[in-house]
């Protein structure tokens, strides 16, 4: 027989398992890229152009290309899909068809990205001859986060309470007022997390921009939102994949910098998180 | 089932009958006339007629469900945002029908405010809760809202608690402190009718004391309609009382006269703590 107290034990050591289990990976794939990384980067790394074909240099271009689609991406997910969010949790009736659209929001974060490449292709690149550029990548990625950006932000619109809505109504205010002043100040939080989990995988995606945005090599920066770009993902990509001659470091380093360009955005998103939950003095 | 015809209003001693020259008659500041609520199927009110005085309490009391919160919340129509919910019958505010399609239920809720059971301060500063209905009215200047500010919390006595600190967070207040807080917001608007549903429920005697007291003195300038589950409280602080029964309005009359010589015996049943 086991006792109860066995019982409690053995159930705090499988969650704990399960924890570390789930921590492993995360830990290994950092302490690795970070181990092997950290030779390759170096100031010059990061700020200089590549050369000789990629294979010495920095990466400076793909850095900043990745950083103009976040910029693009975000300029175009957020307005979008914190409306859409609104639509969805404040005026939609409660029908069938929000239902409908609702569901159809979830299926598509279930969409692979390489479609969101293709239909961003054929929609921005071609039909619409924004040609291979920030603007169509952005827009596709935009339109690859927007699931999760909506999910999100409707889950924290209505997650704040019906009585701030009703004080404010009650007050004369008219919905878009008390949507403005007040549930959007109080959903901030859970919409910056959304948008944040949206644009960290935006950053890292290489099949939506290898058609739409992504230059294969492009020793000089973007000059508009016409302009194709390097991206990092697919910088890695290619040294990784299409050049066989490529140094080992050039991958570390492009691996490694992607990766903490991602966590500072979430450091970044994190701070914004803990000012707005100060502001709201709960 | 039979609806008590309200009592006139000029039976009463106090206040004094305010005669509308208009239609020669002796009105309330709101006629309620034939009011049904529906919530889809569900009939929430029975053909609820009752005129409430001016600058006087009426309190509302009848069990959980009897409909008196949704009779409360069809004078300021925030009815109206619940899906699926519809009234027949006509509120009269100063003798215009507020169902009325020209009427714009965001001014009629600036002229009808309302305090609810539970004291919801929005997550801000004690001066930007006081401040935000008049500035989503329109008010910009500084000085202005800073005078709004101090006058609705000194009318809900709340100034002398929080003069030296109206930058901190209304959430950091007591509960007591909290619903005198929404009082004065309600008041920032200058509305002309305050509704109160249940708003001392959630506090303890000392902080309930405090608002009966604030409600007596409010009654001079505002009319007001509370909803009550205290029938010590009704009788304290209402100069007329009504009391609900699913849906309907069984009895209405000065407060005195429901306490003691009740008509309807299902009221007398109610007041006397005999009711299932």
């Amino acid at each position: 027989m086991i006792s109860r107290n066995q019982t409690e034990k053995l159930a705090f050591a499988t969650v704990a398992l399960a924890s570390l289990v789930v921590v492993l990976p995360a830990l290994v794939i950092i302490g690795f890229l970070a181990a092997k990384g950290a030779f390759a980067i170096s100031w010059s790394f990061l700020t200089q152009m590549p050369k000789n074909g990629m294979r010495e240099g920095g990466i400076m271009p793909a850095i900043v290309g990745t950083l103009y689609l976040v910029a693009g991406t975000l300029v175009f997910a957020v307005p979008l899909g914190v409306f859409a969010a609104i639509y969805l949790a404040e005026y939609a009736p409660q029908s069938t068809l929000r239902r409908i659209v609702r569901l159809s929001i979830v299926n598509l974060a279930g969409v692979p990205s390489v479609v969101y490449g293709l239909f961003g292709y054929g929609l921005f690149v071609v039909t619409l001859h924004f040609g291979k550029s920030i603007l169509a990548g952005s827009l596709t990625l935009a339109f690859l986060i927007l699931p999760v950006v909506i999910a999100a932000s409707e889950e924290a619109v209505r997650s704040v309470p019906k009585s701030f809505r009703e004080g404010s109504l009650a007050l004369g205010a008219t919905r878009w007022q008390t949507i403005w002043r007040v549930v959007l100040p109080n959903a901030a939080g859970g919409i910056i997390t959304g948008v944040v989990i949206g644009v960290g995988r935006a950053a890292g995606e290489t099949a939506p921009i290898m058609f739409t945005a992504a230059a294969f090599f492009l020793p000089k920066l973007p000059s508009s939102p016409l302009s194709d770009c390097m991206a990092l993902p697919y910088h890695l990509y290619v040294v990784a994949s299409e050049m066989f001659d490529a140094p080992l470091s050039m991958q570390w380093g492009t691996a490694l910098t992607l990766l903490m360009l991602v966590t500072a955005m979430n450091l970044v998103a994190a701070l914004i998180r803990a000012r707005f939950r100060r502001a709201k003095c709960w | 089932m039979l609806v008590s015809v309200p009592v006139s209003i000029s039976e009463a001693q106090s206040p004094q009958p305010r005669w509308n020259a208009a239609s020669e008659c002796v009105c309330g500041k709101v006629e309620v006339e034939d009011l049904s609520l529906f919530y889809g199927t569900f009939q929430a009110l029975r053909n609820v007629s009752i005129s409430i005085p001016e600058c006087a309490v009426l309190a509302l009391i009848g069990p959980s469900g009897c409909g008196k919160s949704s009779f409360l919340r069809c004078i300021n129509r925030l009815n109206d945002l619940i899906p699926g919910a519809r009234t027949t019958g006509r509120v009269l505010l100063d003798g215009k029908n507020v169902y009325d399609p020209d009427v714009d239920a965001f001014l009629l809720r600036k002229r009808v405010g309302m305090v609810f059971q539970q004291p919801n301060p929005f997550p801000k500063s004690i001066f930007e809760n006081v401040a935000y209905g008049p500035r989503i009215h329109g008010v910009k200047n500084k000085s202005e809202l800073a005078d709004i500010v101090e006058r609705s919390l000194r009318r809900a006595a709340l100034w002398d608690e929080v003069k030296d600190d109206v930058y901190k967070p209304a959430l950091a207040l007591s509960g007591g402190q909290q619903q005198r807080l929404c009082i004065a917001r309600a008041l920032a608007v200058e509305p002309e009718i305050l509704l109160m549903d249940e708003p001392c429920s959630a506090l303890d005697p000392i902080s309930t004391g405090r608002i009966e007291e604030l409600i007596c003195s409010l009654k001079e300038d505002y009319t007001i309609v509370i909803v009550t589950h205290n029938m010590q409280q009704a009788s304290r602080i209402s100069d007329y009382t009504g009391f609900f029964l699913m849906g309907e309005l069984i009895e209405f009359g000065e407060s005195a006269q429901i306490f003691t010589r009740p008509k309807d015996k299902r009221t007398e049943d109610y007041v006397t703590g005999r009711f299932g």
